[in-house]
C-alpha cells in the first residue's frame, strides 16, 4: 500500500480522465468538508454528495404525520434533534411546538423506555428514521418493548436501504464513475451489499472509514480501480464481507422489506423497511407516507440529493435559505449537503 | 446520522444489558444485544448501542495483504 504522502501527491497531480465520485453517507459528507479533502484533489477528481443523510430524504408526509401525532392530547413524539427543524408541507415539528405539539429529544432510541415507564398513562412515539446502520437499534428497541411488555410506545418508521437507491442513482443523470460506500451501513450489512451494483454498472465501490486518511486512501483506490466492477473494503477493522449477522437477524425478526418514499427522488421499490404485521401494534401508521410537498417551491433539494447540482446552484442557497432559516431538508442537518457547504465552505 | 464512535468496554451489567464504555476519558452507558462483546473489547457505538466489536487483527491483516498486492503489482 502506498504511504500517505505518495497518495496525497498522486491525488493532487492526477491528470487522467475525469472521475466523478459520489459519497452516499452524510457522515462522509461532513468528514470530507471537515478535513478539507476537496482542496487536496486534482480538478479531474470531482466529489459529489448523494442521498446519504436520512433527515434529508424524509418526505414531508412523514413530518406532517409526526406533527399530527404530537398534537394528540396524550401523545409525545420522541426524536433525535436533527428532525425538529425539517420542513413538513406546512411547518416543522419545532414550529408546531408553538401550537402545543409535544416533542422530546433524546440521544438514543433506547432512552424512550425509561421515559415511557415513568409516565405509564401517556403514549410515546419514536420518530424512527435511518438507514441500515440504525435499523438494528430500532429492532433492539422493539425486542425490549416486547420482552418487557411495554405497551405505551410505538414507532413511526421511515427506514431506508441503500442498494435500491444506488440503482436509481446509477441509472440517473449524475454520471457517477465510483462510489465511496457508507462505512457504518456496511458494518451491519457487510460489504457484499454493493456487489450487485458494482458488477451491473462496472463501477468500483470502496467501503470507507471517516478519518481524513481513510478518505484519501479510499479516493486513491477508487481512482486506481475506475471502470472495475468491484467492492473493496477499506474499513476492515469493523466491516466484514458478511456484516453483523446477529444484528441482521434481529432486523429480519421485526422488519420486512417494503417500498419507501425518498424526498427528492420519489417512491423507490424495495428501498425501505416496515414493522412486520405481527408486531403492528407497535407501528404508529408508517405505511403509505409518500407525498412530498415542498414548503418553498424554489428549493432544489431534489436535484442536490441526486447529485445533479451542487448546493450553490440552488437560487435560495445562502440567501433566504440558511441553517437559521432552512427552506429544505438539506440545510437542516449537519450531514446535509447544503448545510455542510454553508457552514464549512 | 450514521455516526458511530469507538470506545473501550470498562464494565458490563448483564442484568440491564448495559455496558459502561470509555470514550477518551468520558464514560457512557451503551446498550448491548447487537454484538457479542466482553470487558476490554474496543467497540463501535451508534445511537447508544454497541454495533460491532473493533478488530485490530483484521485491520493489520488487511494492511499486510494490501502491501503484498502492491509489491506484486510493482514487481510485475
Ligand atoms: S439551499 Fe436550501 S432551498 Fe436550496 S436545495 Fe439546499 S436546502 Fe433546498
Amino acid at each position: 500500500m502506498k504511504d500517505l504522502k505518495e497518495i496525497i501527491s498522486f491525488l493532487k497531480e492526477y491528470d487522467g480522465e475525469e472521475i466523478r465520485i459520489m459519497e452516499i453517507c452524510g457522515s462522509h459528507t461532513g468528514a470530507i468538508a471537515k478535513n478539507g479533502i476537496e482542496a487536496m484533489l486534482s480538478e479531474k477528481i470531482c466529489l459529489i454528495s448523494g442521498p446519504g443523510c436520512p433527515v434529508c430524504v424524509t418526505p414531508s408526509a412523514y413530518i406532517d404525520r409526526l406533527i399530527e401525532l404530537s398534537l394528540e392530547s396524550d401523545t409525545t413524539v420522541v426524536t433525535f434533534g436533527d428532525l425538529l427543524r425539517v420542513p413538513g408541507s406546512r411547518e416543522s415539528l419545532r414550529e408546531a411546538q408553538g401550537r402545543g405539539a409535544k416533542v422530546k429529544m433524546v440521544y438514543s432510541p433506547m432512552d424512550i423506555i425509561g421515559i415511557a415507564k415513568d409516565s405509564p398513562d401517556n403514549k410515546f412515539v419514536f420518530a424512527a428514521i435511518g438507514f441500515e446502520t440504525t435499523t438494528p437499534v430500532y429492532a433492539l428497541l422493539l425486542d425490549t418493548l416486547v420482552k418487557e411488555k411495554i405497551e405505551n410506545v410505538k414507532l413511526l418508521t421511515a427506514l431506508k436501504t441503500m442498494p435500491e437507491v444506488v440503482d436509481v442513482l446509477c441509472s440517473g443523470g449524475a454520471k457517477i464513475n465510483a462510489f465511496i460506500a457508507p462505512g457504518h451501513v456496511c458494518v451491519v450489512t457487510g460489504s457484499r451489499i454493493f456487489e450487485p451494483a458494482a458488477q451491473k454498472y462496472h463501477l468500483p465501490f470502496v467501503v470507507s472509514g471517516f478519518e481524513g486518511e481513510d478518505l484519501l486512501r479510499t479516493i486513491y483506490l477508487l481512482v486506481q480501480n475506475k471502470g472495475e466492477g468491484k467492492v473493496i473494503n477499506n474499513y476492515p477493522s469493523v466491516v466484514s464481507y458478511e456484516g453483523n449477522e446477529k444484528a441482521q437477524a434481529l432486523v429480519e425478526k421485526y422488519f420486512t422489506k417494503a417500498d419507501a418514499s425518498w424526498r427528492g427522488i420519489g417512491n423507490v421499490t424495495g428501498s425501505g423497511r416496515l414493522i412486520r404485521p405481527e408486531f403492528s401494534r407497535y407501528d404508529a401508521g408508517s405505511a403509505g407516507l409518500e407525498y412530498d410537498e415542498k414548503k418553498n417551491k424554489a428549493c432544489s433539494c431534489d436535484k442536490v440529493i441526486m447529485g445533479l447540482i451542487s448546493p450553490e446552484e440552488c437560487p435560495l442557497f445562502g440567501k433566504i435559505c440558511n441553517p437559521g432559516n432552512p427552506q429544505g431538508a438539506c440545510m437542516v442537518s449537519p450531514e446535509g449537503s447544503c448545510n455542510t457547504r454553508f457552514c464549512m465552505g | 446520522m450514521c455516526v458511530a464512535n469507538t470506545g473501550k468496554i470498562l464494565s458490563i451489567d448483564s442484568e440491564k444489558n448495559n455496558a459502561s464504555v470509555d470514550f477518551r476519558g468520558s464514560r457512557i452507558n451503551a446498550r448491548m444485544g447487537l454484538a457479542d462483546v466482553k470487558v476490554g473489547d474496543r467497540v463501535l457505538v451508534h445511537a447508544g448501542c454497541i454495533l460491532q466489536k473493533v478488530s485490530d487483527e483484521q485491520y493489520e491483516e488487511w494492511v499486510a495483504l494490501a502491501n503484498e498486492i502492491e509489491n506484486e503489482t510493482e514487481e510485475a
